[in-house]
Protein backbone atom coordinates (compact mmCIF):
# COMPACT_ATOMS: atom_id res chain seq x y z
CA UNK A 1 0.00 0.00 0.00
CA UNK A 2 1.37 3.52 -1.29
CA UNK A 3 1.51 6.14 1.71
CA UNK A 4 0.93 8.87 -0.88
CA UNK A 5 -1.89 10.31 -3.04
CA UNK A 6 -0.73 10.31 -6.59
CA UNK A 7 -2.43 12.14 -9.82
CA UNK A 8 -0.71 10.51 -12.86
CA UNK A 9 -1.33 12.97 -16.03
CA UNK A 10 -4.59 13.25 -14.76
CA UNK A 11 -6.83 15.39 -17.32
CA UNK A 12 -10.63 16.08 -17.27
CA UNK A 13 -12.63 17.34 -19.16
CA UNK A 14 -16.00 18.51 -19.16
CA UNK A 15 -17.34 17.91 -22.83
CA UNK A 16 -15.22 20.67 -24.32
CA UNK A 17 -14.56 22.36 -21.27
CA UNK A 18 -10.97 21.88 -19.91
CA UNK A 19 -10.84 20.89 -15.53
CA UNK A 20 -7.88 20.13 -15.23
CA UNK A 21 -4.82 19.12 -18.09
CA UNK A 22 -2.05 16.87 -17.43
CA UNK A 23 -1.83 17.11 -13.77
CA UNK A 24 0.77 14.59 -12.19
CA UNK A 25 0.98 15.41 -8.12
CA UNK A 26 2.46 13.11 -5.23
CA UNK A 27 0.76 13.97 -2.12
CA UNK A 28 2.36 13.38 1.34
CA UNK A 29 1.03 13.25 4.80
CA UNK A 30 0.56 17.17 6.70
CA UNK A 31 -1.57 20.05 4.87
CA UNK A 32 -0.95 20.43 1.09
CA UNK A 33 -3.35 24.01 -0.20
CA UNK A 34 -4.65 23.44 -3.68
CA UNK A 35 -4.24 27.10 -4.63
CA UNK A 36 -5.42 29.22 -7.42
CA UNK A 37 -8.23 31.66 -8.92
CA UNK A 38 -11.38 30.76 -9.58
CA UNK A 39 -11.76 28.23 -12.15
CA UNK A 40 -8.15 27.22 -11.90
CA UNK A 41 -9.23 23.40 -11.38
CA UNK A 42 -8.79 22.73 -7.66
CA UNK A 43 -12.37 21.23 -6.88
CA UNK A 44 -12.08 19.56 -10.20
CA UNK A 45 -9.07 17.81 -8.49
CA UNK A 46 -10.88 17.02 -5.55
CA UNK A 47 -13.78 15.85 -6.94
CA UNK A 48 -11.33 13.49 -8.53
CA UNK A 49 -9.31 12.39 -5.61
CA UNK A 50 -12.84 11.10 -4.12
CA UNK A 51 -14.81 9.92 -7.07
CA UNK A 52 -17.70 12.06 -7.68
CA UNK A 53 -15.64 12.60 -11.32
CA UNK A 54 -13.67 10.43 -13.34
CA UNK A 55 -10.96 11.47 -15.04
CA UNK A 56 -10.95 11.70 -18.78
CA UNK A 57 -7.51 10.43 -19.25
CA UNK A 58 -4.86 9.17 -16.32
CA UNK A 59 -4.94 7.34 -13.19
CA UNK A 60 -5.68 8.48 -9.83
CA UNK A 61 -4.90 6.69 -6.79
CA UNK A 62 -5.23 7.80 -2.62
CA UNK A 63 -3.09 5.80 -0.06
CA UNK A 64 -3.03 2.87 -3.19
CA UNK A 65 -6.78 2.99 -3.48
CA UNK A 66 -8.80 3.77 -6.51
CA UNK A 67 -11.29 6.36 -5.94
CA UNK A 68 -13.88 4.03 -7.20
CA UNK A 69 -13.51 1.62 -4.89
CA UNK A 70 -15.77 3.76 -2.22
CA UNK A 71 -16.24 0.99 0.27
CA UNK A 72 -12.45 1.06 0.88
CA UNK A 73 -11.42 4.76 -0.10
CA UNK A 74 -14.16 6.72 2.66
CA UNK A 75 -13.06 4.54 5.86
CA UNK A 76 -10.04 6.36 4.84
CA UNK A 77 -11.34 9.62 3.18
CA UNK A 78 -13.26 12.23 4.46
CA UNK A 79 -14.63 14.85 2.13
CA UNK A 80 -16.04 18.04 2.58
CA UNK A 81 -17.44 19.32 -0.21
CA UNK A 82 -18.00 22.97 -1.89
CA UNK A 83 -21.55 22.63 -1.96
CA UNK A 84 -23.56 24.18 1.10
CA UNK A 85 -26.73 22.16 0.77
CA UNK A 86 -27.98 19.40 3.40
CA UNK A 87 -30.75 16.82 3.86
CA UNK A 88 -34.48 18.97 4.79
CA UNK A 89 -35.24 19.08 8.10
CA UNK A 90 -32.09 17.22 10.09
CA UNK A 91 -30.18 18.73 12.97
CA UNK A 92 -26.88 19.19 12.92
CA UNK A 93 -26.48 16.10 15.04
CA UNK A 94 -28.82 14.07 12.65
CA UNK A 95 -26.82 15.00 9.90
CA UNK A 96 -23.50 13.69 11.08
CA UNK A 97 -25.30 11.06 12.46
CA UNK A 98 -27.20 9.82 9.74
CA UNK A 99 -24.17 9.58 7.32
CA UNK A 100 -22.10 7.85 10.41
CA UNK A 101 -24.46 4.81 10.09
CA UNK A 102 -23.55 4.29 6.65
CA UNK A 103 -19.84 4.26 7.76
CA UNK A 104 -21.24 1.11 9.46
CA UNK A 105 -21.23 3.38 12.80
CA UNK A 106 -24.21 2.15 15.03
CA UNK A 107 -25.98 3.09 18.60
CA UNK A 108 -23.64 4.83 21.66
CA UNK A 109 -20.72 4.04 18.64
CA UNK A 110 -22.53 6.36 16.08
CA UNK A 111 -23.74 9.19 18.65
CA UNK A 112 -19.89 9.19 20.70
CA UNK A 113 -18.73 10.38 17.57
CA UNK A 114 -21.58 12.72 16.01
CA UNK A 115 -20.87 14.72 19.16
CA UNK A 116 -17.41 14.86 19.24
CA UNK A 117 -16.98 15.55 16.10
CA UNK A 118 -19.44 18.84 16.75
CA UNK A 119 -17.25 19.27 19.78
CA UNK A 120 -14.11 19.65 17.73
CA UNK A 121 -15.73 22.38 15.40
CA UNK A 122 -17.05 24.09 18.39
CA UNK A 123 -20.79 23.91 17.55
CA UNK A 124 -21.94 21.54 20.29
CA UNK A 125 -24.69 23.86 22.02
CA UNK A 126 -26.24 23.71 18.47
CA UNK A 127 -26.13 20.56 17.41
CA UNK A 128 -29.88 19.69 18.33
CA UNK A 129 -30.92 22.83 16.27
CA UNK A 130 -32.30 22.63 12.81
CA UNK A 131 -29.33 22.98 10.38
CA UNK A 132 -31.72 25.16 8.37
CA UNK A 133 -31.41 28.06 11.22
CA UNK A 134 -27.51 27.98 11.01
CA UNK A 135 -25.55 30.93 10.22
CA UNK A 136 -23.13 30.18 6.80
CA UNK A 137 -20.04 29.89 8.58
CA UNK A 138 -22.22 27.37 11.14
CA UNK A 139 -23.31 25.34 8.17
CA UNK A 140 -19.61 25.44 6.89
CA UNK A 141 -18.61 23.92 10.46
CA UNK A 142 -21.05 21.45 10.34
CA UNK A 143 -19.96 20.23 6.85
CA UNK A 144 -16.83 20.32 8.42
CA UNK A 145 -17.81 18.10 11.34
CA UNK A 146 -19.52 15.88 8.80
CA UNK A 147 -16.49 15.35 6.85
CA UNK A 148 -13.90 14.74 9.96
CA UNK A 149 -16.25 12.41 12.03
CA UNK A 150 -15.81 9.33 11.52
CA UNK A 151 -12.29 9.57 11.86
CA UNK A 152 -10.44 9.73 7.92
CA UNK A 153 -6.63 9.76 7.73
CA UNK A 154 -7.21 11.62 4.22
CA UNK A 155 -8.90 15.32 4.62
CA UNK A 156 -10.17 16.54 1.71
CA UNK A 157 -11.84 20.07 2.60
CA UNK A 158 -12.80 22.14 -0.66
CA UNK A 159 -12.17 26.07 0.43
CA UNK A 160 -12.55 24.78 4.11
CA UNK A 161 -12.09 28.51 5.38
CA UNK A 162 -14.99 30.62 3.52
CA UNK A 163 -17.79 32.59 5.12
CA UNK A 164 -15.51 32.11 8.77
CA UNK A 165 -15.52 34.86 10.86
CA UNK A 166 -11.88 35.74 11.89
CA UNK A 167 -12.45 33.43 15.09
CA UNK A 168 -13.80 30.58 13.69
CA UNK A 169 -11.17 30.75 11.21
CA UNK A 170 -8.74 30.67 13.77
CA UNK A 171 -9.89 27.76 15.35
CA UNK A 172 -10.52 26.37 12.18
CA UNK A 173 -6.92 26.87 11.03
CA UNK A 174 -5.19 25.09 14.98
CA UNK A 175 -7.87 22.36 13.97
CA UNK A 176 -6.14 21.61 10.74
CA UNK A 177 -2.36 21.89 12.42
CA UNK A 178 -3.20 19.81 15.17
CA UNK A 179 -4.47 17.27 12.64
CA UNK A 180 -1.60 17.87 9.93
CA UNK A 181 0.92 17.29 13.01
CA UNK A 182 -1.05 13.63 13.98
CA UNK A 183 0.12 12.13 10.53
CA UNK A 184 -3.04 13.48 8.62
CA UNK A 185 -3.31 14.17 5.00
CA UNK A 186 -4.91 17.57 5.19
CA UNK A 187 -5.65 18.78 1.65
CA UNK A 188 -7.16 22.28 1.60
CA UNK A 189 -7.86 24.43 -1.08
CA UNK A 190 -8.23 28.31 -1.08
CA UNK A 191 -8.54 31.39 -3.75
CA UNK A 192 -5.15 33.21 -1.64
CA UNK A 193 -2.31 32.19 -0.64
CA UNK A 194 -1.23 33.87 2.64
CA UNK A 195 -4.54 32.70 3.59
CA UNK A 196 -2.82 29.56 3.78
CA UNK A 197 0.46 29.13 3.74
CA UNK A 198 1.79 29.78 6.76
CA UNK A 199 0.25 26.34 7.75
CA UNK A 200 0.81 24.32 4.81
CA UNK A 201 3.92 21.90 4.04
CA UNK A 202 3.58 22.05 0.66
CA UNK A 203 1.61 24.25 -2.01
CA UNK A 204 0.23 23.47 -4.91
CA UNK A 205 -0.22 26.41 -7.36
CA UNK A 206 -2.71 25.68 -9.89
CA UNK A 207 -4.20 28.33 -13.30
CA UNK A 208 -6.81 27.54 -16.04
CA UNK A 209 -6.67 23.87 -15.20
CA UNK A 210 -2.86 23.38 -15.28
CA UNK A 211 -0.47 22.75 -11.71
CA UNK A 212 1.94 25.59 -12.19
CA UNK A 213 3.97 25.65 -9.07
CA UNK A 214 4.36 22.66 -6.20
CA UNK A 215 6.03 22.11 -3.38
CA UNK A 216 7.10 24.30 -0.04
CA UNK A 217 6.61 27.86 0.15
CA UNK A 218 10.10 29.06 -0.92
CA UNK A 219 10.07 26.18 -3.24
CA UNK A 220 7.07 27.70 -4.96
CA UNK A 221 8.26 31.38 -5.03
CA UNK A 222 11.41 30.47 -6.61
CA UNK A 223 9.24 28.84 -9.07
CA UNK A 224 7.08 31.80 -9.96
CA UNK A 225 10.50 33.97 -10.02
CA UNK A 226 11.62 31.94 -12.79
CA UNK A 227 8.98 31.38 -14.57
CA UNK A 228 9.69 32.77 -18.23
CA UNK A 229 7.53 35.32 -19.87
CA UNK A 230 5.97 35.16 -22.95
CA UNK A 231 5.89 38.04 -25.18
CA UNK A 232 4.49 38.79 -29.12
CA UNK A 233 6.49 41.40 -31.34
CA UNK A 234 4.59 42.19 -34.52
CA UNK A 235 7.24 43.99 -36.19
CA UNK A 236 8.60 43.89 -40.62
CA UNK A 237 11.20 41.70 -40.29
CA UNK A 238 10.51 38.93 -37.64
CA UNK A 239 13.61 36.69 -38.79
CA UNK A 240 16.11 39.48 -38.82
CA UNK A 241 14.48 39.98 -35.23
CA UNK A 242 15.15 36.92 -34.14
CA UNK A 243 18.83 36.96 -35.11
CA UNK A 244 19.06 39.85 -32.82
CA UNK A 245 17.64 38.13 -29.80
CA UNK A 246 18.81 34.62 -29.97
CA UNK A 247 21.97 35.62 -28.49
CA UNK A 248 20.44 37.40 -24.92
CA UNK A 249 20.74 34.96 -22.67
CA UNK A 250 17.55 35.32 -21.09
CA UNK A 251 15.87 34.11 -23.78
CA UNK A 252 14.89 30.95 -23.86
CA UNK A 253 13.04 30.56 -27.01
CA UNK A 254 12.31 32.79 -29.85
CA UNK A 255 9.86 31.41 -32.80
CA UNK A 256 7.69 32.96 -35.69
CA UNK A 257 4.14 33.31 -34.80
CA UNK A 258 2.05 31.32 -37.34
CA UNK A 259 0.91 34.15 -39.76
CA UNK A 260 5.06 35.14 -40.15
CA UNK A 261 4.37 38.73 -39.02
CA UNK A 262 5.48 38.00 -35.75
CA UNK A 263 7.97 36.91 -33.20
CA UNK A 264 7.11 34.72 -30.22
CA UNK A 265 10.00 35.51 -27.76
CA UNK A 266 9.93 33.35 -24.08
CA UNK A 267 12.24 34.91 -22.07
CA UNK A 268 13.17 34.46 -17.97
CA UNK A 269 13.82 38.80 -18.12
CA UNK A 270 10.94 40.34 -19.28
CA UNK A 271 12.49 43.91 -18.29
CA UNK A 272 16.01 42.99 -20.13
CA UNK A 273 13.89 41.81 -23.14
CA UNK A 274 11.98 45.30 -23.08
CA UNK A 275 15.36 47.35 -22.94
CA UNK A 276 16.83 45.29 -25.61
CA UNK A 277 13.66 45.74 -27.81
CA UNK A 278 14.18 49.42 -27.73
CA UNK A 279 17.85 49.30 -28.78
CA UNK A 280 16.56 47.60 -31.70
CA UNK A 281 13.66 49.54 -32.62
CA UNK A 282 16.57 52.55 -32.13
CA UNK A 283 18.85 51.17 -35.11
CA UNK A 284 15.98 50.86 -37.04
CA UNK A 285 16.81 47.45 -38.07
CA UNK A 286 13.19 46.57 -37.74
CA UNK A 287 10.14 48.17 -37.92
CA UNK A 288 7.87 46.90 -34.56
CA UNK A 289 4.36 47.47 -34.60
CA UNK A 290 3.36 46.14 -31.16
CA UNK A 291 4.44 44.46 -28.13
CA UNK A 292 2.29 42.59 -26.32
CA UNK A 293 2.41 39.68 -23.08
CA UNK A 294 1.29 36.84 -25.02
CA UNK A 295 0.09 35.34 -22.03
CA UNK A 296 -0.81 38.34 -19.90
CA UNK A 297 -3.44 36.08 -18.18
CA UNK A 298 -0.85 33.20 -16.87
CA UNK A 299 1.43 36.07 -15.69
CA UNK A 300 -1.33 38.15 -13.65
CA UNK A 301 -2.30 34.75 -11.87
CA UNK A 302 1.37 34.65 -10.73
CA UNK A 303 1.82 38.13 -9.95
CA UNK A 304 -2.17 37.36 -7.83
CA UNK A 305 -1.18 34.32 -6.34
CA UNK A 306 2.64 35.44 -5.30
CA UNK A 307 1.15 38.45 -3.78
CA UNK A 308 2.52 42.40 -4.58
CA UNK A 309 4.34 42.18 -1.27
CA UNK A 310 7.02 40.26 -3.02
CA UNK A 311 8.24 37.48 0.28
CA UNK A 312 4.87 38.61 2.14
CA UNK A 313 4.06 35.04 4.11
CA UNK A 314 7.56 33.44 3.26
CA UNK A 315 9.30 31.89 5.94
CA UNK B 1 -20.97 -18.59 -6.41
CA UNK B 2 -19.49 -19.36 -3.47
CA UNK B 3 -17.91 -15.58 -4.60
CA UNK B 4 -21.11 -14.34 -4.20
CA UNK B 5 -21.11 -15.82 -1.10
CA UNK B 6 -18.40 -14.44 0.79
CA UNK B 7 -19.42 -10.89 0.14
CA UNK B 8 -20.40 -8.04 3.13
CA UNK B 9 -23.66 -9.25 2.56
CA UNK B 10 -24.20 -8.08 6.31
CA UNK B 11 -22.48 -4.88 5.73
CA UNK B 12 -24.63 -4.05 2.86
CA UNK B 13 -28.29 -4.89 4.63
CA UNK B 14 -27.34 -2.81 7.48
CA UNK B 15 -26.53 0.06 5.01
CA UNK B 16 -29.53 -0.47 3.41
CA UNK B 17 -31.44 -0.27 6.23
CA UNK B 18 -29.78 2.82 7.09
CA UNK B 19 -30.94 4.60 3.98
CA UNK B 20 -34.43 3.34 4.76
CA UNK B 21 -34.29 5.03 8.31
CA UNK B 22 -33.14 7.99 6.63
CA UNK B 23 -35.39 7.83 2.90
CA UNK B 24 -38.44 6.72 4.54
CA UNK B 25 -39.20 9.66 6.53
CA UNK B 26 -38.02 12.13 3.09
CA UNK B 27 -40.65 9.91 0.76
CA UNK B 28 -43.51 10.14 3.22
CA UNK B 29 -43.50 13.42 3.80
CA UNK B 30 -42.11 15.15 0.98
CA UNK B 31 -44.65 18.26 -0.16
CA UNK B 32 -44.23 16.84 -3.61
CA UNK B 33 -46.28 13.73 -1.92
CA UNK B 34 -49.37 15.02 -1.86
CA UNK B 35 -50.64 14.73 -5.44
CA UNK B 36 -49.39 10.62 -4.85
CA UNK B 37 -51.82 10.79 -1.39
CA UNK B 38 -54.41 12.02 -3.65
CA UNK B 39 -54.13 9.50 -6.29
CA UNK B 40 -54.14 6.76 -3.20
CA UNK B 41 -56.84 8.20 -1.34
CA UNK B 42 -58.78 9.08 -4.50
CA UNK B 43 -61.70 6.21 -4.91
CA UNK B 44 -62.17 6.93 -0.94
CA UNK B 45 -63.30 10.06 -0.87
CA UNK B 46 -65.39 8.80 -4.17
CA UNK B 47 -67.00 5.97 -2.41
CA UNK B 48 -67.75 7.94 0.81
CA UNK B 49 -69.73 10.31 -1.65
CA UNK B 50 -71.74 7.90 -2.95
CA UNK B 51 -72.92 6.37 0.34
CA UNK B 52 -73.96 9.42 1.01
CA UNK B 53 -75.92 10.14 -1.98
CA UNK B 54 -77.35 6.40 -2.52
CA UNK B 55 -78.72 4.10 -0.20
CA UNK B 56 -79.69 1.08 -2.20
CA UNK B 57 -83.28 1.60 -1.11
CA UNK B 58 -84.78 -1.49 -1.58
CA UNK B 59 -81.93 -4.38 -3.13
CA UNK B 60 -81.68 -7.18 -2.72
CA UNK B 61 -78.23 -7.62 -0.03
CA UNK B 62 -76.81 -10.16 -1.71
CA UNK B 63 -77.48 -8.78 -5.42
CA UNK B 64 -75.90 -5.46 -3.55
CA UNK B 65 -72.13 -7.36 -2.30
CA UNK B 66 -71.94 -8.44 -5.73
CA UNK B 67 -72.17 -5.38 -7.39
CA UNK B 68 -70.05 -3.96 -4.99
CA UNK B 69 -67.43 -6.55 -5.61
CA UNK B 70 -67.59 -5.75 -9.01
CA UNK B 71 -67.09 -2.25 -8.54
CA UNK B 72 -63.81 -3.13 -6.55
CA UNK B 73 -62.34 -5.00 -8.51
CA UNK B 74 -62.62 -2.27 -11.65
CA UNK B 75 -61.47 0.25 -8.99
CA UNK B 76 -58.19 -1.79 -7.72
CA UNK B 77 -57.37 -3.70 -11.35
CA UNK B 78 -58.10 -0.53 -13.66
CA UNK B 79 -57.55 2.69 -11.28
CA UNK B 80 -55.14 1.62 -8.95
CA UNK B 81 -52.82 -1.36 -10.89
CA UNK B 82 -53.30 0.73 -14.62
CA UNK B 83 -53.52 4.29 -13.31
CA UNK B 84 -53.22 5.38 -9.67
CA UNK B 85 -50.04 3.50 -8.95
CA UNK B 86 -48.44 3.75 -12.46
CA UNK B 87 -48.61 7.69 -12.31
CA UNK B 88 -47.53 7.42 -8.45
CA UNK B 89 -44.48 5.10 -8.56
CA UNK B 90 -43.76 7.41 -11.74
CA UNK B 91 -43.55 10.15 -8.99
CA UNK B 92 -42.23 8.46 -6.02
CA UNK B 93 -39.52 6.33 -7.72
CA UNK B 94 -38.23 9.11 -10.48
CA UNK B 95 -37.61 11.29 -7.53
CA UNK B 96 -35.77 8.93 -5.68
CA UNK B 97 -32.39 9.98 -7.46
CA UNK B 98 -33.27 13.23 -9.14
CA UNK B 99 -34.50 14.79 -5.61
CA UNK B 100 -31.25 14.27 -4.11
CA UNK B 101 -29.64 15.60 -7.65
CA UNK B 102 -31.60 19.02 -7.53
CA UNK B 103 -31.45 19.62 -3.67
CA UNK B 104 -27.80 18.30 -4.16
CA UNK B 105 -27.06 16.03 -1.60
CA UNK B 106 -26.41 13.20 -2.97
CA UNK B 107 -22.84 13.78 -2.90
CA UNK B 108 -23.13 12.84 0.84
CA UNK B 109 -24.04 9.22 0.20
CA UNK B 110 -21.58 8.74 -2.31
CA UNK B 111 -19.03 9.74 0.21
CA UNK B 112 -19.51 7.20 2.51
CA UNK B 113 -17.89 3.67 2.06
CA UNK B 114 -21.18 2.73 -0.06
CA UNK B 115 -21.04 0.44 -3.46
CA UNK B 116 -23.28 2.52 -5.35
CA UNK B 117 -25.08 -0.80 -6.64
CA UNK B 118 -25.95 -1.20 -2.70
CA UNK B 119 -27.11 2.21 -2.83
CA UNK B 120 -29.36 1.83 -5.89
CA UNK B 121 -31.40 -1.09 -4.03
CA UNK B 122 -31.84 1.21 -0.85
CA UNK B 123 -32.79 3.79 -2.82
CA UNK B 124 -35.26 1.62 -4.61
CA UNK B 125 -36.53 -0.30 -1.59
CA UNK B 126 -37.61 3.16 0.00
CA UNK B 127 -39.43 3.42 -2.74
CA UNK B 128 -41.25 0.43 -2.93
CA UNK B 129 -41.95 0.60 0.79
CA UNK B 130 -43.73 3.94 0.29
CA UNK B 131 -45.39 3.15 -2.61
CA UNK B 132 -46.81 0.06 -1.58
CA UNK B 133 -47.32 1.44 2.01
CA UNK B 134 -49.66 4.55 0.39
CA UNK B 135 -51.45 2.67 -2.64
CA UNK B 136 -52.11 -0.34 0.01
CA UNK B 137 -53.42 2.07 2.89
CA UNK B 138 -55.56 3.37 -0.19
CA UNK B 139 -57.10 0.28 -1.20
CA UNK B 140 -57.86 -0.92 2.50
CA UNK B 141 -59.58 2.36 3.24
CA UNK B 142 -61.48 2.00 0.06
CA UNK B 143 -62.20 -1.47 0.91
CA UNK B 144 -63.41 -0.84 4.24
CA UNK B 145 -65.61 1.88 2.77
CA UNK B 146 -66.88 -0.33 0.23
CA UNK B 147 -68.32 -3.31 2.18
CA UNK B 148 -68.80 -1.34 5.77
CA UNK B 149 -71.64 1.06 4.27
CA UNK B 150 -73.62 -1.91 3.35
CA UNK B 151 -73.85 -3.41 7.09
CA UNK B 152 -74.14 -6.44 7.86
CA UNK B 153 -74.15 -8.64 4.19
CA UNK B 154 -70.89 -6.51 3.95
CA UNK B 155 -69.16 -8.21 6.85
CA UNK B 156 -70.39 -11.47 6.62
CA UNK B 157 -69.00 -11.27 2.86
CA UNK B 158 -65.55 -9.93 4.40
CA UNK B 159 -65.16 -11.86 7.48
CA UNK B 160 -66.69 -14.98 6.48
CA UNK B 161 -66.61 -15.12 2.55
CA UNK B 162 -64.28 -14.41 -0.40
CA UNK B 163 -63.72 -10.65 1.08
CA UNK B 164 -60.59 -11.01 2.85
CA UNK B 165 -58.99 -13.40 0.50
CA UNK B 166 -59.35 -10.50 -2.25
CA UNK B 167 -58.26 -8.26 -0.14
CA UNK B 168 -55.07 -10.00 0.02
CA UNK B 169 -54.95 -10.92 -3.47
CA UNK B 170 -55.27 -6.78 -4.47
CA UNK B 171 -52.95 -6.03 -2.00
CA UNK B 172 -50.32 -8.11 -3.74
CA UNK B 173 -50.93 -7.06 -6.77
CA UNK B 174 -50.67 -3.48 -5.60
CA UNK B 175 -47.24 -4.48 -4.22
CA UNK B 176 -45.97 -5.97 -7.37
CA UNK B 177 -47.28 -3.17 -9.12
CA UNK B 178 -44.98 -0.56 -7.36
CA UNK B 179 -42.00 -2.96 -7.41
CA UNK B 180 -42.65 -3.61 -11.15
CA UNK B 181 -43.60 0.04 -12.26
CA UNK B 182 -41.08 1.06 -9.49
CA UNK B 183 -38.01 -0.81 -10.61
CA UNK B 184 -38.03 0.62 -14.42
CA UNK B 185 -38.86 4.51 -12.88
CA UNK B 186 -35.96 4.12 -10.85
CA UNK B 187 -33.99 2.99 -13.84
CA UNK B 188 -34.89 5.58 -16.43
CA UNK B 189 -34.59 8.51 -13.88
CA UNK B 190 -30.90 7.78 -14.38
CA UNK B 191 -31.63 8.40 -18.67
CA UNK B 192 -34.28 10.93 -18.13
CA UNK B 193 -34.55 13.79 -16.45
CA UNK B 194 -37.74 14.67 -16.91
CA UNK B 195 -40.31 11.99 -15.68
CA UNK B 196 -42.71 12.30 -18.71
CA UNK B 197 -40.42 10.72 -21.10
CA UNK B 198 -39.61 7.85 -18.87
CA UNK B 199 -44.03 7.32 -18.43
CA UNK B 200 -44.54 7.62 -21.85
CA UNK B 201 -42.62 5.13 -22.86
CA UNK B 202 -43.01 2.56 -20.23
CA UNK B 203 -47.10 3.22 -20.81
CA UNK B 204 -46.55 2.39 -24.44
CA UNK B 205 -44.94 -0.58 -24.00
CA UNK B 206 -46.85 -1.81 -21.07
CA UNK B 207 -50.23 -0.56 -23.68
CA UNK B 208 -49.10 -3.27 -26.35
CA UNK B 209 -48.09 -5.70 -23.93
CA UNK B 210 -50.94 -7.63 -25.18
CA UNK B 211 -50.19 -7.55 -29.05
CA UNK B 212 -46.28 -8.74 -28.54
CA UNK B 213 -44.73 -12.14 -28.93
CA UNK B 214 -44.88 -14.09 -25.99
CA UNK B 215 -41.34 -14.37 -24.92
CA UNK B 216 -41.82 -9.97 -24.79
CA UNK B 217 -44.73 -10.10 -23.23
CA UNK B 218 -42.77 -11.31 -20.29
CA UNK B 219 -40.54 -8.03 -20.19
CA UNK B 220 -43.84 -5.95 -19.85
CA UNK B 221 -45.20 -5.26 -16.14
CA UNK B 222 -48.62 -5.79 -17.28
CA UNK B 223 -47.95 -9.61 -17.91
CA UNK B 224 -47.56 -10.15 -14.26
CA UNK B 225 -49.83 -8.33 -12.87
CA UNK B 226 -52.70 -9.79 -15.32
CA UNK B 227 -51.91 -13.26 -13.71
CA UNK B 228 -52.35 -11.33 -10.24
CA UNK B 229 -55.40 -10.20 -10.48
CA UNK B 230 -58.38 -12.24 -8.75
CA UNK B 231 -61.91 -11.18 -10.41
CA UNK B 232 -62.07 -10.80 -14.28
CA UNK B 233 -63.04 -6.75 -15.03
CA UNK B 234 -65.81 -6.31 -17.90
CA UNK B 235 -63.62 -6.87 -21.10
CA UNK B 236 -66.17 -4.72 -23.29
CA UNK B 237 -65.83 -1.34 -24.65
CA UNK B 238 -63.27 0.81 -23.44
CA UNK B 239 -62.32 -1.58 -20.53
CA UNK B 240 -61.16 -3.53 -23.46
CA UNK B 241 -58.30 -1.40 -23.70
CA UNK B 242 -56.98 -2.39 -20.48
CA UNK B 243 -57.53 -6.03 -20.56
CA UNK B 244 -54.80 -8.23 -21.50
CA UNK B 245 -55.06 -11.66 -22.51
CA UNK B 246 -52.16 -13.41 -21.18
CA UNK B 247 -51.34 -17.29 -21.15
CA UNK B 248 -52.23 -17.90 -17.67
CA UNK B 249 -49.36 -18.16 -14.89
CA UNK B 250 -49.42 -19.93 -11.57
CA UNK B 251 -49.52 -17.11 -9.12
CA UNK B 252 -46.18 -17.54 -7.33
CA UNK B 253 -44.64 -17.85 -10.86
CA UNK B 254 -46.09 -14.51 -11.85
CA UNK B 255 -44.69 -13.14 -8.53
CA UNK B 256 -41.27 -14.85 -8.99
CA UNK B 257 -41.34 -14.19 -12.22
CA UNK B 258 -42.17 -9.98 -11.39
CA UNK B 259 -39.34 -10.10 -8.62
CA UNK B 260 -36.44 -11.55 -11.05
CA UNK B 261 -37.40 -8.76 -13.87
CA UNK B 262 -37.67 -6.14 -11.19
CA UNK B 263 -34.48 -7.23 -9.37
CA UNK B 264 -32.51 -6.93 -13.26
CA UNK B 265 -33.84 -3.56 -14.02
CA UNK B 266 -32.55 -2.22 -10.54
CA UNK B 267 -29.08 -3.81 -11.04
CA UNK B 268 -29.20 -2.35 -14.37
CA UNK B 269 -29.78 1.04 -12.17
CA UNK B 270 -26.71 0.09 -10.06
CA UNK B 271 -24.37 -0.62 -12.56
CA UNK B 272 -25.80 2.33 -14.35
CA UNK B 273 -24.96 4.82 -10.85
CA UNK B 274 -21.39 2.93 -11.16
CA UNK B 275 -20.92 5.32 -13.77
CA UNK B 276 -22.24 8.45 -12.38
CA UNK B 277 -20.50 11.27 -11.80
CA UNK B 278 -21.61 14.51 -9.64
CA UNK B 279 -21.54 18.25 -10.93
CA UNK B 280 -24.84 19.34 -9.91
CA UNK B 281 -24.56 22.60 -12.41
CA UNK B 282 -25.19 20.55 -15.27
CA UNK B 283 -28.09 18.56 -13.93
N1 LIG C 1 -19.88 20.74 -14.14
C1 LIG C 1 -19.10 21.44 -14.94
N2 LIG C 1 -19.41 21.58 -16.24
C2 LIG C 1 -18.64 22.28 -17.07
N3 LIG C 1 -17.50 22.87 -16.70
C3 LIG C 1 -17.13 22.78 -15.43
C4 LIG C 1 -17.90 22.05 -14.48
N4 LIG C 1 -17.29 22.13 -13.29
C5 LIG C 1 -16.17 22.84 -13.48
N5 LIG C 1 -16.08 23.25 -14.77
C6 LIG C 1 -14.97 24.03 -15.35
O1 LIG C 1 -13.76 23.46 -14.98
C7 LIG C 1 -12.81 24.47 -14.65
C8 LIG C 1 -12.28 24.21 -13.27
O2 LIG C 1 -13.34 24.38 -12.35
P1 LIG C 1 -13.18 24.11 -10.80
O3 LIG C 1 -14.55 24.19 -10.21
O4 LIG C 1 -12.40 22.89 -10.60
O5 LIG C 1 -12.33 25.37 -10.35
P2 LIG C 1 -11.98 25.89 -8.90
O6 LIG C 1 -10.52 26.10 -8.89
O7 LIG C 1 -12.55 25.01 -7.88
O8 LIG C 1 -12.72 27.30 -8.89
P3 LIG C 1 -13.39 28.08 -7.67
O9 LIG C 1 -12.31 28.82 -6.99
O10 LIG C 1 -14.33 29.02 -8.35
O11 LIG C 1 -14.08 27.09 -6.81
C9 LIG C 1 -13.54 25.79 -14.82
O12 LIG C 1 -13.21 26.31 -16.08
C10 LIG C 1 -14.99 25.43 -14.80
O13 LIG C 1 -15.72 26.29 -15.62
MG1 LIG D 1 -13.92 25.27 -6.35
Amino acid sequence: MSDRIRFENVSKFYGEVLGVNGVSLSIGPGITSLVGPNGSGKTTLMNLMTGLLRPTQGRVEVLGIAPSDAERLFRIVGYCAQWDSFPKGVTGYQFIRDYLSLHGFKGEGAHKLAWAALERVDLTAAGDRKVAGYSKGMRQRVRLAQALAHRPSVLVLDEPLNGLDPMARAETIDLFESLGRQGMYVIISSHILEEVDRISDSVVLMASGYVVAEGNIPQVRQEVKDHPVQVLVRCSSPSLLASRVFIQDHVVEAKISNDGRGLLVRTRDAEEFYKMLNHVAADGVVDIETVAPADEDVNSIYQYLIGSSGDGGAQ
Amino acid sequence: MSSLLQQPWTTWLSQIAAILRMDLRKSFFARRGALVYLLALAPALLIVLHAMVDHHSGMDPASHVGEDTQIMAVIVQVYYIRFAVFFGCMGIFTWLLRGEIVEKTLHYYLLTPIRREVLAAGKFFSGAIAASAIFGGGIVLSFALMYGHIGAAGRAYVFDGAGLSQLGAYLLATVMACVGYGSVFFALSLVFKNPIVPAALLMGWETISGILPSLLQKLTITYYLKQLTPLDTPSTGLMALFTVVAQPLPKAVAVLGLLLLSAVVVACAGLGMRRMQISYSVD
